[in-house]
């Protein structure tokens, strides 16, 4: 089994890298969805899935990267790929300053205030907040990305920015996930006190962690507010927070292949069943509590860590 | 950072320095006084034991020493540094490590990477030096393996160490512990009834282990019931019961002492 | 004065259904130390059933406004309590000995199911309670002019929140439930069967939040499939506010949570007025997160 599992990913990787070529625009931008929730879901993973930090407000971290991306673009005509590390900046400090004083609360009370944060910054974005935001109507043209001279506007041309995104993001999460950052956050998912006994400061992990899954939350924003050129409130609603905690949770908590999959099943889907969508959010439901009585840990749960033989060796010299 | 040399295994404590200074120590909880004015000192290379009933504030006082609690009254001072208000990670850090009564590991981690743990702060790799994979960072991590495996092999568990922490047989999952707080590079050792819930080989192997441990020159504080390990082990108890200390001196001392005999016979009688 | 007098009553009878729903969290949070997400969603079953049955019973018609009503409100009360009872056995029972994650992913599994099957049944629009059987008169209280639903709700939310607690207080019932919500273990010693106790919570509660439901659609004539969370999160707030697992804080909390809101919205801004309770609570769990009449508790290391 195995052998058999570097196989699978390269064929899935191919599959996916020349879909396009066979998929029709609108299989390409259902691709393109995936993409984004993977983005969100793999941020949202090192909070949640990493950390153990119940995060029940994550549409708020990618509404707060979607509307710095889509103001700088609108207001002072920067290229919307440009706005990419600010937006990223700016949900990680609001998330920073949001979590700083609820951190420390204890799991489903944490899910609760970030529940209350998700819908504050949502009735804020609805009253036009600062003057800025539009209100429920939203912000609209946004420009087009351009990327070495090319306009991306086509779905397939998306798809390329999207998954190279996405495809960026597992190899640097998979190098955080092999290092002290990376088992700092995990010490602090299977016992908090023991962590904190053996040196680690877990207050500060707690904060990192939360800054770092929404700084991607919102450099997923930008690119969300670059593929729709208008964005508004209701894309950032309640909802949101709900499939990507449901993501996470079904895919594996703190495994990216279980995570990445949970993305293609949950999103992917309902696509496949549109005469059954309105029963989507239903099957949902029933599949989280089936999931929790018969498979806790997911459909790819989290192990512990690999290490080579050689690796081993080495250490003992 | 460079340890002092060790202390051979037999050599008497001519010149007691005290390493960790408790003075005056009382916490209470909601009415309830769990530690009540409690002082004693643990000297530099010593194994001193913390006894009494259950329920006497033994724990109490480690999670006072180590940050988990703030003490109402006193003050505890380790290596000359007062440690009031300091977090328990900066305890860590300053060299006290310690293991806990109801066995705390990472329990879906595997066996290295608990003792990774215990590495952790002594490392400097952050979010960046990670992604881009820097070569002091890859150094940085092979040093910490490469601790943790001598950790491990240091307690017994090197075959193991790509177990996963919950499979570990309960004796193992002690000793992991230990292991794990050993990698801290510690000055004083804190064992949270270390040989709980172990039979009486294992007991054996564990008194061993508290002897080399102490060969490499680190201050042990431990709680412990089983009174032959603690008869053999410690050179000086401190005897708890209802938070406050009846007693303190050479275990055979203690053992004869009216007010300990009648604190453990009282103990029994409920039990 | 006026104007303050017509929004603080408003406040009081919001803040009694309020309390009616955080009662359910708080009793079953007592006792499982679980926040039953799904909670909000039996709120609003009582409102969608209530609608139901009035309409295709036509009970008001038949036995009179009074009679009739107080009869819808023991068929919603049953009903919702045996819909809590299902969830209990389907949703949290399985889960007693897992992790907390898992309950409670599982009660929010079961909360996004109970609500779809709700829209699925009903549709996603707007259900109104017929405007006919409502009672329009206002009851003229020392000159202020109060509408006549807003006076029955206030009164009859008081009247179970003190039935209830008498119940808690009083029989030997409820010493059972105010032994499991201390200890489970040391309860089950005494020979307190704390399944049953369990069971007896996810009647009551639901019961209760049921009826809330009814109030709002009696209040407000019209309801939503998806009022649930909203109520539910803000009940969820005033137990919190109160002291969540203590039965006259969630009481206290509600009304209060009730009467900030009304006055919020009336003096600062309606269209902040959800954001005002997520403020509450955020506060409350910064500043004081055991509550108001909440006791604070060592953990154990």
């Amino acid at each position: 089994m195995n052998h058999g599992k570097p196989f699978a990913i390269v064929l899935a990787a191919a599959l996916l890298a020349t879909a396009p070529l066979f998929l029709n625009a609108y299989q390409v931008d259902v691709l393109n969805s995936i993409g984004l929730y993977g983005l969100l879901a793999l941020g949202l993973n090192l909070i949640l899935g990493e950390a153990g930090l119940f995060n029940m407000g994550h549409a708020a971290f990618y509404a707060v990267g979607a509307y710095t991306a889509a103001m700088l673009n609108t207001r002072y005509q920067i290229p919307i790929l440009w706005t990419l590390p600010l937006s990223g900046l700016a949900a990680g400090l609001f998330a920073l300053a949001v979590a700083r004083p609820v951190v420390h609360l204890r799991g489903d009370y944490l899910l609760i205030v970030t529940i209350g944060v998700g819908e504050i910054v949502r009735i804020a974005l609805v009253n036009d907040i600062f003057g800025m935001t539009g209100g429920a109507n939203g912000i609209f043209g946004i420009s087009r990305p351009q990327l070495f001279g090319i306009v991306i506007r086509r779905p397939q041309e998306f798809f390329y920015l999207i998954w190279g995104c996405v495809a960026l993001t597992i190899v640097l999460f998979l190098r955080l996930k092999q290092s002290r950052f990376g088992r700092a956050l995990n010490y602090l998912r299977e016992d908090e006190v023991a962590a904190e006994g053996s040196g680690i400061n877990t207050a500060y992990y707690k904060l990192a962690a939360f800054g770092l899954g929404a700084a991607w939350a919102g450099m997923t924003g930008a690119l969300f507010a670059a593929k729709m050129t208008i964005i508004s409130p209701e894309s950032f609603n309640f909802w949101e927070s709900v499939v990507l905690f449901m993501i996470v949770i079904l895919g594996g908590a703190g495994n990216i292949a279980g995570v990445l999959l949970a993305a293609f099943l949950v999103i992917g889907l309902p696509e496949l069943f549109r005469e059954f969508a309105s029963a989507r959010m239903l099957v949902f439901g029933l599949v989280m509590i089936v999931m929790m009585v018969f498979r806790p840990q997911g459909l790819l749960p989290a192990g512990g860590r690999r290490f080579s033989l050689a690796t081993l060796a080495r250490g003992h010299g | 950072m460079m340890e002092a040399p060790p202390i051979v295994s037999g050599q008497p404590n001519t010149v007691s320095i005290p390493l960790l200074v408790i003075q005056e120590l009382t916490k209470t909880f909601g009415g309830l006084t769990a530690v009540n004015a409690v002082s004693f000192a643990v000297e530099k290379g010593s194994v001193v034991g913390l006894i009494g009933p259950n329920g006497a504030g033994k724990t109490t006082v480690f999670n006072l020493i180590t940050g988990n609690y703030r003490p109402d009254r006193g003050r505890i001072e380790f290596g000359g540094t007062p440690l009031a208000g300091l977090r328990t990670h900066r305890i860590i850090a300053l060299g006290i490590a310690r293991t806990f009564q109801n066995i705390r590991l990472f329990q879906r981690l595997t066996v290295l990477e608990n003792v990774l743990a215990g590495c952790h702060y002594r490392m400097r790799g952050g979010i960046l030096a990670a992604m881009l994979r820097l070569p002091s960072q890859r150094r940085e991590e092979n040093d910490g393996m490469g601790r943790a495996l001598k950790e491990l092999e240091f307690v017994g568990l090197r075959q193991q160490a790509l177990a996963l922490a919950k499979n570990l047989a309960y004796g193992d999952q002690r000793r992991l512990e230990i292991a794990r707080a050993l990698a801290t590079q510690p000055r004083l050792l804190v064992l949270d009834e270390p040989a709980g819930g172990m039979n009486e080989q294992e007991t054996e192997a564990l008194i061993g282990l508290i002897a080399r441990i102490r060969e490499r020159g680190i201050t042990i504080l431990l709680i412990e019931h089983d009174m032959r390990l603690v008869m053999r082990a410690c050179e000086k108890l401190v005897v708890l019961e209802n938070g406050g200390k009846i007693a303190e001196g050479a275990p055979e001392q203690v053992r004869r002492d009216p007010k300990v005999i009648e604190a453990y016979l009282g103990a029994d009688d409920e039990a | 004065m006026e104007e303050f007098l017509q929004q603080l009553t408003n406040g009081l009878a919001v803040g009694g259904i309020y309390a009616l729903i955080a009662l359910g969290y708080t009793m079953v949070y007592g006792v499982l130390k679980l926040i039953n997400f799904a909670h909000g969603d039996l709120f609003t079953y009582g409102a969608y059933l209530g609608l139901t049955l009035l309409t295709s019973l036509a009970l008001t018609d038949r036995l009179g406004f009074a009679l009739g009503v107080l009869v819808l409100v023991l068929m919603v009360m049953g009903l919702v309590a045996v819909l809590g009872a299902i969830l209990e056995r389907v949703a949290y029972r399985p889960l007693r000995e897992s992790p907390r994650l898992s309950a409670v992913v599982s009660a929010l599994g079961a909360s996004i199911f109970l609500q779809n099957a709700l829209m699925l049944l009903y549709g996603a629009r707007f259900q109104v309670y017929p405007d006919h059987i409502l009672p329009t008169a206002t009851l003229n209280v020392f000159g202020l002019y109060l509408p006549l639903m807003r006076v029955l709700i206030v009164l009859a939310s008081v009247a179970m929140m003190i039935a209830l607690y008498l119940f808690i207080q009083k029989t030997r019932i409820g010493a059972a439930i105010r032994a499991a919500a201390i200890d489970q273990g040391a309860a089950r010693l005494m020979g307190i069967d704390v399944n049953r106790v369990i069971l007896l919570v996810f009647l009551m509660g639901p019961a209760l939040g049921g009826v809330a439901g009814l109030m709002v659609g009696l209040y407000y004539g019209q309801i939503n499939f998806t009022m649930g969370w909203v109520y539910g999160m803000k009940a969820f707030t005033a137990a919190i506010l109160g002291g969540i697992g203590n039965i006259p804080g969630a009481m206290v909390g509600g009304l209060l949570l009730g009467v900030i809101e009304a006055l919020g919205a009336a003096y600062i801004s309606i269209a902040w007025k959800d954001a005002i309770a997520f403020l509450v609570l955020i506060l409350i769990l910064i500043v004081r997160p055991t509550g108001l009449l909440g006791e604070r508790v060592a953990d154990k290391i």
